[in-house]
């Protein structure tokens, strides 16, 4: 399955990147389109919504990476609702340290400037 | 602008190639590429398969010499992807991701050896080749599952990115003095239960990273970690069908598949089967070790690899140029000096190369900070084995520019019978494990006496063996893997190796070990407390020695394995950490702590050079002075000895350190031990005494009881006192 990557921007400037299928090499470039795109429209904030990723390769992350380099380190990066295998590799390569998770979306705390 | 090189000139089958770049070998990302290249002096014959990955058949067979289509025309044309003895090609559009490769090789010149029987050349165009250059491989993904032995490319080359983001990290560089190296297995570390980490990722790199919090606490600043590049548990593995459990396992990796490529059964992420992740999930282990101020050394085994002798398995080596790689006979027998079937060819100057490359590799890409090798001494023989004045190979180890701030450290023996402790060939800059220390630690540990000679100059950093090469050249020990943990030290007499199902006959029988009057566990609590003072004793004497400490993993909190001394191949309990010890023996590892914190805090004990015996700064203290019972009379036949460090001797007399009094008192019964006079203005602070109960047996640096008498102290039985002689 390939991936759909949807960007959403909310008017408070969070990017809301809907992410569907498999997040690997042949995929990634997709995801780093949105994540441009959000940065051409200065988000303060990456939410990566994540309920519909079944997969994540090593380019996956290569692109969060890219992502927290491009967006600085003041625009936090959240994932929501990752499935287990996705969160493990999150964590076994240290990730988890660098982007928020949780398990759903709660605008109270991700949309407060 | 669009590179011209990223352009096919040729078309194979639907394949878009160009003529390949011989350097580097191995495969390499290129713009909209991948180049392979491949040497062999002797083959002629050489075609790359790619593989989906995981497929039994590759999709594509490419050769590298042969009929091809022109682009732009499509006419047949004659190809040949060979730049002198490397094969070579970049292939455009790859998904380098989801692949994997591997080669096939024949020279029809060359007489060919048949399985189990001797021979020079060993090409086999039916069997499949490993890269020996591949970054990462796949075919042992997973730690433990059982491979399918029919699978005809058991060990599969993988493409790896090598784009990890370091967030500026640096190798910490400490200089080699003031380390305390542990010596750990990264299985081994957290794969026990009671480990507490999460099952799918304990006994793995991120497991290791999780337990970093420990190892800061415990004040190591250099961890070596036991082979991780790529190996196979399962050869020579045997299952057991009653029990129905892998009692044999090559657990320990001391037989490597491939140099350049980290074990993926050692990383959570390996089952992923992505060698990126792998590699990921490696560095940011590492990257996580430096943030916290602890360098890391591997393990490196250069002296052999895992295809055996004639019976063994075409894996890579053997089948792409046998006789580059290994040393042989004039009939085509493998020269066994590692005891484990071959032996690399490492003054070859190809094979030579590929040690240094794959080195510069581990520096360059995962930010390693040093490496032992495994028998060592086999990286001083030439090509038919007999020991070099100037071996080349450890002549450009010692002075490779990528490697320049590398710590190298010598195993300076092999199993062929070749003992260098002391003669290693250095070059200013290799360290050696010092086996010599070992075996004198032990045995004036046990009491044996006439042994305060021997440990005079152990504590010095063995002078007698490395005049010249400074104190730093001795890597001190009382333990490793090999032999006897520092509890089973203690405990055992012999060893008790039925486990490893050779009738007792493997390991070592000259162990130097006293088991305090009762042979394994018991419940004699006089006999229990003896060994807790004897491992405390040890770790002491370790850590006021000159030269640099290293410790096993386990030693800190009174790991067993139950007389075992050679548990390469357990898989189990025998050989994973027991992390509930680290309660039940709390003041085990509290003293450790402390010792090393001691150690830490006192630069006196880390000269970079020899102490030279003499007061040449005028100080009215030698650097290093000799007692016994009585002040400036040692006795050198006896099982006591004491001695003095002047502070004023720190680092050749640039620094100033308190002064340091040791009273090593390995007789039965408790002695008085009247310590030298200090100047007037200064005190005698006790720190240690190994003879008090916890926590009267060790002060942590700053917490130092000033002495009721300043002038005798009784040292118990078995027994090591620490003084300080600090300005009041």
């Amino acid at each position: 399955m390939s991936l759909e990557a949807m960007l959403e921007m909310t008017a408070g400037g969070v990017a809301k990147i809907q992410l569907k299928g498999k997040l690997d090499a042949g995929t990634a470039d997709d995801f780093q389109k949105r994540i441009e795109e959000a940065a051409g429209h200065k988000a303060q904030r990456i939410v990566l919504l994540m309920e519909g990723l079944t997969f994540m390769a090593s380019a996956g992350l290569r692109t969060l990476i890219f992502a927290k380099q491009k967006m600085g380190a003041t625009v936090d990066i959240y994932v929501i609702g990752a499935q287990t295998q996705v969160i493990e590799t999150l964590e076994m390569t240290g990730l988890n340290h660098s982007v928020v998770i949780r398990d759903i979306y709660d605008p109270a705390e991700i949309e407060k400037v | 602008m669009e590179r011209i090189d990223a352009h096919p000139t040729h078309l194979f089958k639907g394949h878009k190639i160009r003529p390949g770049k011989p350097y580097p070998f191995g495969a390499t990302l290129v713009p909209g590429g991948v180049n392979f290249s491949i040497f062999s002096h002797h083959a002629d014959y050489c075609v790359l398969l790619l593989f989906e990955k995981g497929a039994p058949e590759p999709y594509a067979v490419i050769p590298f010499r042969g009929m091809f289509s022109k682009v732009g025309t499509n006419e047949p044309e004659w190809a040949d992807f060979r730049i002198g003895k490397v094969f070579t090609m970049t292939i455009l559009d790859l998904d380098h991701e989801n692949i994997e490769y591997g080669y096939r090789m024949d020279g029809s010149s060359y007489p060919r050896a048949r399985h189990g029987e001797p021979g020079i050349y060993r090409f086999d165009p039916s069997q499949i080749l490993m890269d020996p250059y591949a970054k990462s491989i796949g075919g042992r993904d997973a730690w433990g599952v059982v491979p399918d032995k029919s699978d005809p490319y058991q060990h599969r080359s993988r493409i790896v990115f090598d784009d990890f983001d370091w967030e500026g990290d640096r190798p910490p560089e400490l200089p080699i003095e003031d380390l305390v190296i542990y010596e750990a297995h990264v299985r081994g570390f957290t794969r026990h239960a009671s480990s507490g980490i999460k099952s799918s990722m304990a006994g793995t790199f991120t497991g290791l990273r999780e337990k970093i919090p420990y190892l800061k606490e415990l004040g190591i600043n250099c961890i070596e970690l036991m082979p991780i590049f790529e190996f196979d548990e399962f050869e020579h593995s045997k299952y057991d069908e009653a029990s129905g459990k892998w009692v044999k396992m090559n657990y320990w990796g001391y037989s490597t598949v491939g140099f350049f490529a980290p074990k993926a059964g050692f990383a959570a992420t390996g089952r992923v089967g992505d060698g990126t992740m792998v590699a990921d999930e490696l560095k940011t282990m590492i990257k996580e070790l430096h943030r916290n101020d602890i360098e890391v050394i591997l393990d490196v085994v250069f002296n052999h690899t895992a295809e055996g002798n004639e019976y063994g398995p075409i894996i890579s080596y053997c089948g792409i140029d046998n006789p580059t790689y290994y040393m042989l006979t004039p009939e085509g027998y493998y020269y066994n000096f590692s005891g484990t079937g071959n032996t690399l060819n490492c003054n070859n100057p190809i094979v030579r190369n590929m040690v240094l490359d794959a080195l510069r590799f581990w520096v360059a890409e995962y930010h390693i900070d040093g490496f032992r090798f495994d028998l060592a001494s086999i990286l001083s023989r030439d090509p038919f084995g007999a020991p070099m004045a100037n071996p080349p190979l450890l002549e450009a180890l010692a002075f490779d520019p990528v490697l320049g701030k590398c710590k190298l450290i010598a195993e300076a023996w092999d199993a062929g019978g070749l003992y260098q402790v002391g003669s290693f060939p250095a070059y200013g800059r290799w360290a050696e494990w010092n086996g010599k220390s070992r075996d004198t630690y032990r045995r004036f540990l046990k009491g044996d006496c006439g042994m305060a000679g021997a440990m005079s100059q152990i504590i010095q950093g063995s002078p007698n063996l490395y005049r010249g090469r400074g104190a730093t050249a001795s890597i001190n020990f009382i333990t490793c893997h090999d032999g006897f943990t520092l509890y089973d030290t203690v405990s055992y007499n012999n060893k008790h190796n039925s486990a490893n199902l050779e009738d007792n006959r493997d390991g070592a029988n000259d162990n130097n070990s006293w088991n305090c009057g009762w042979e394994g566990e018991t419940e004699d609590p006089a006999i229990n407390a003896l060994r807790r003072r004897q491992i405390k004793n040890a770790v002491s004497m370790l850590m006021v020695s000159q030269g640099v400490p290293m410790i096993l993993q386990g030693d800190e909190v009174g790991c067993t394995k139950y007389g075992n001394n050679n548990t390469y191949c357990h898989d189990n309990e025998l050989n994973w950490l027991d992390w509930t010890l680290v309660e039940k023996n709390y003041d085990l590892f509290r003293f450790f702590k402390h010792i090393i914190a001691l150690r830490h805090a006192h630069p006196i004990l880390r000269n970079g050079c020899h102490l030279r015996n003499q007061d040449w700064k005028g100080t009215g203290y030698a650097d290093i002075t000799w007692h016994g019972t009585q002040a400036w009379h040692a006795d050198w036949n006896g099982n006591v000895i004491a001695f003095m460090l002047n502070g004023s001797y720190v680092k050749e007399g640039y620094d100033e350190d308190d002064f340091i009094y040791v009273a090593m008192n390995m007789h039965w019964d408790a002695l008085p031990f009247d310590m030298p006079m200090l100047p007037p203005e200064y005190q005698w602070l006790l720190s240690v005494n190994t003879s008090m109960p916890s926590p009267e047996d060790i002060f942590p640096p700053g917490q130092e009881r000033i002495l009721d008498n300043q002038q005798s102290m009784l040292v118990g039985g078995r027994s090591v006192a620490i003084l300080l002689g600090r300005k009041k």
